[in-house]
């Protein structure tokens, strides 16, 4: 049932590197016209007589960017996305095609400085281990420009969660397949977005292209329901259904998609939670102000840990998310948007 | 002064503009051939003429706050809409669209001094979560509640940014004698949240020339920053801020028409701040703007201050640029 979230998890494709889940997208994709345009972005057009519809998800996950090899054989390298320093440091990556692990580590503690000790790491005090004994081993194995993405395998986890690498946005790609199945009244386009980890990139030039009249962004989205945060400041929680955002720094939800939305949930018994604080951007912040404006909404499921090797996800979540999504879209026509 | 009062005290925050749009739609629907609405909300009224495409427009959103949680004691947490600052909020009062009123507080375990949004919360006397969402949601939207107040020099209120700039196209359209260009005033959405609305009309009216008419802060006051834009001493012509460097067309266009309204007017550059300007001289294949300013004290306050023969001149001068045409100073 997960079978298309697993795989798609555990391919590497950090932005601009996305390939890897481009093509498993595109053998998978059931669309009238399906083609790659000149950005990368994956555009899967099942055509309808009704209102244009861009339903999309981003196939680029965070990563690191390879920036330099020294002489002793350690990779320094930048990230690809927004990544604290606070996870990475001891984590295990895989980098480039070839696949080569790493890991990433720091100064030791004991040849800290105080200040060192007590100020969070800087990317520029990190490196890559690959085990190469110096730079023209490691040279046989990595490139400047390579990037690496976590090691972090799509396992079950407690219990109906999982906990992998990448959940977001593959979890939007993998509803996205699962969407394309079924039949519509508009006219659909199923778009993988690349590099919105970097600024929504894909995302602006897709839109530009389409013009699509409405716009339905799915994402993995971040959840704090853990130990020392405030109610009040707990993103979305863990099991409590799928996620729309009524305004993030990068998009306001249309008011009568938003409202069109909440009713479908409740008319159909989804558990649906809005979203708690108005942090961080998706697509629709790209999409909403494209061409003459498009009328946008962003569904999600709760990650925690998001953006690390082991984000944590509700597989009844992701239910909740796929249900709703597929209603969204089959009822867009009487929605009056 | 009572069209500037309706259309500043209506509660319409940033993607929520339907109120305001309402407003202005009747007060304008004579005045041109076809107006509509676009899909972010933008109202775009079409007065047909030959000549250049002339894009006219002022900002309908004020800033605002966004409810993004309810606690078991019916308190209200949330974020801002826009460039809300906390230490202008605390103790202010709010409204949200359905009328319910609340007051800004925080936990006062904090220092008052180092306060931020997070720590802040409305408190709309609801004695429960229940008692709370019989009146609001998570996601709606206030903004400050506010009074009108003028004495014939000087008028106070919130939202003066932008219902100012608003009501001054407004009466301009009404005064002005003949339109000189194929006009386009358009009341922009979502300006206060990154100038949203203006970037997607602008968009669709391709415009030749575009002006915007906003409010821009002054340094008139005691011991306030080294601005050189004073309260009374007419609307200002804006030659830059952080967002745009006006175009050598749109300049002498728009000196020409302030020479010719004779009115008093101010020259302002400024490192600070942006309009919607910024977002339409970039679009398409770009467009020479520039921008009018209403000399304004308090911004983003519930008192926000503005002189009342700024306002007139600004109306004078906002005709005299629908009156002028465009094109010659295109061609140039």
């Amino acid at each position: 049932m997960f079978m298309f979230l697993k795989e798609l998890a555990n391919l590497g494709a950090p932005s601009g590197f996305e390939d890897s889940v481009r093509n498993f997208l595109k053998e998978h994709a059931v669309a009238d016209e399906i083609y790659t345009d000149s950005i990368g972005n994956l555009i899967c057009h099942k055509k309808g007589a009704g209102k244009k519809v861009m339903v999309a998800a981003h196939m680029d996950e965070v990563g690191l960017l390879i920036t330099g090899i020294t002489d002793s054989g350690y990779l320094k390298f930048n990230a690809l996305g927004g990544i604290e320093t606070a996870v990475l440091c001891s984590k295990k990556v895989y980098i480039g095609e070839k696949k080569i692990p790493g890991i990433i580590s720091a100064k030791a503690v004991h040849l800290q400085t105080s200040d060192e000790m007590s100020t969070p790491l800087k990317f520029k005090n990190m490196y890559i281990d690959i085990g190469a004994s110096n730079r023209s081993e490691a040279e046989k194995k990595v490139s400047l420009g390579d990037a690496a993405v976590f090691d972090g395998e799509y396992t079950p986890f407690g219990n109906n969660l999982v906990k992998s690498k990448a959940l977001d946005d593959r979890v939007g790609c993998a509803i996205l397949l699962e969407l394309m199945k079924e039949t519509y009244d508009s006219d659909m386009y199923f778009v993988f977005t690349v590099q919105e980890e970097i600024g929504t990139r894909g995302a602006k030039v897709a839109s530009y292209n389409i013009k699509p009249d409405i716009a339905l962004v799915i994402e993995g989205t971040t959840c704090s329901d853990v130990y020392g945060s405030m109610e009040h400041n707990q993103v979305t929680r863990l099991g409590d259904g799928a996620v729309l955002t009524a305004m993030d720094r990068a998009a306001i939800s249309n008011r009568e998609y938003f409202n069109f939305i909440v009713e479908i949930a409740k008319e159909n018994n989804i558990k649906l939670q809005i979203k708690k604080t108005i942090m961080g951007g998706t697509d629709a912040g790209a999409i909403v102000t494209s061409g003459t404006g498009v009328k946008t909404a962003v569904l999600a499921a709760p990650c925690r840990y998001i953006h690390s090797p082991v984000s944590v996800m509700n597989l009844s979540d992701y239910e909740s998310l796929k249900e709703l999504s597929k209603l969204v879209c089959k009822n867009i026509e009487r929605s009056g948007l | 002064m009572e069209l500037l009062k309706k259309l500043a005290l209506c509660t319409s925050p940033s993607g929520r503009e339907d109120g305001i749009r309402e407003i202005i739609k009747e007060e304008v629907k004579e005045c041109f051939d076809e107006i509509y609405t676009d899909a972010l909300g933008n109202l775009i009224c079409h007065k047909k003429g030959n000549g250049k495409k002339l894009m006219l427009c002022a900002h309908m959103d004020e800033i605002g706050f966004v409810v993004t949680y309810i606690d078991n004691s019916g308190f209200l947490r949330f974020g801002n809409v826009g460039g809300i600052l906390a230490y202008n909020s605390i103790n202010s009062r709010v409204v949200f669209e359905n009328g319910t009123v609340g007051t800004i507080s925080y936990e006062n375990k904090e220092n008052p001094s180092n306060i931020n949004l997070s720590k802040m919360y409305i408190d709309i006397g609801a004695t429960s979560r229940e008692d709370a969402e019989k009146k609001v949601k998570i996601g709606d939207m206030a903004v400050y509640h506010s009074q009108f107040y003028e004495n014939g020099n000087r008028a106070i209120s919130k939202a003066l940014d932008d219902r100012a700039g608003c009501a001054i196209l407004i009466e301009a359209v009404k005064k002005a004698e003949k339109s000189a260009n194929d006009l386009f005033v358009v009341f922009t959405s979502q300006e206060e949240v990154g100038l949203r609305g203006a970037k997607v009309a602008s968009n669709s009216v391709e415009p030749d020339m575009a002006v915007s008419v906003d409010v821009s802060n002054v340094g008139d006051t005691p011991a306030s920053l080294e601005l050189n834009l004073k309260l009374g001493e007419g609307p200002a012509v804006k030659m830059k801020d952080s967002s745009y460097i006006i175009h050598p067309s749109a300049r002498r266009y728009m000196l020409d028409c302030a020479k010719n309204a004779n009115i008093k007017f101010q020259l302002e550059a400024s490192s600070y701040g942006g309009t919607d300007t910024g977002a339409i001289h970039l679009s398409g294949n770009g467009v020479p703007a520039g921008t009018i300013s209403i000399p304004t004290r308090y911004i983003h306050s519930a008192n926000e201050v503005i002189d009342i023969a700024d306002y007139k001149a600004s109306v004078e001068l906002v005709k005299t640029v629908i009156e002028t045409s465009a094109e010659e100073y295109l061609q140039a």
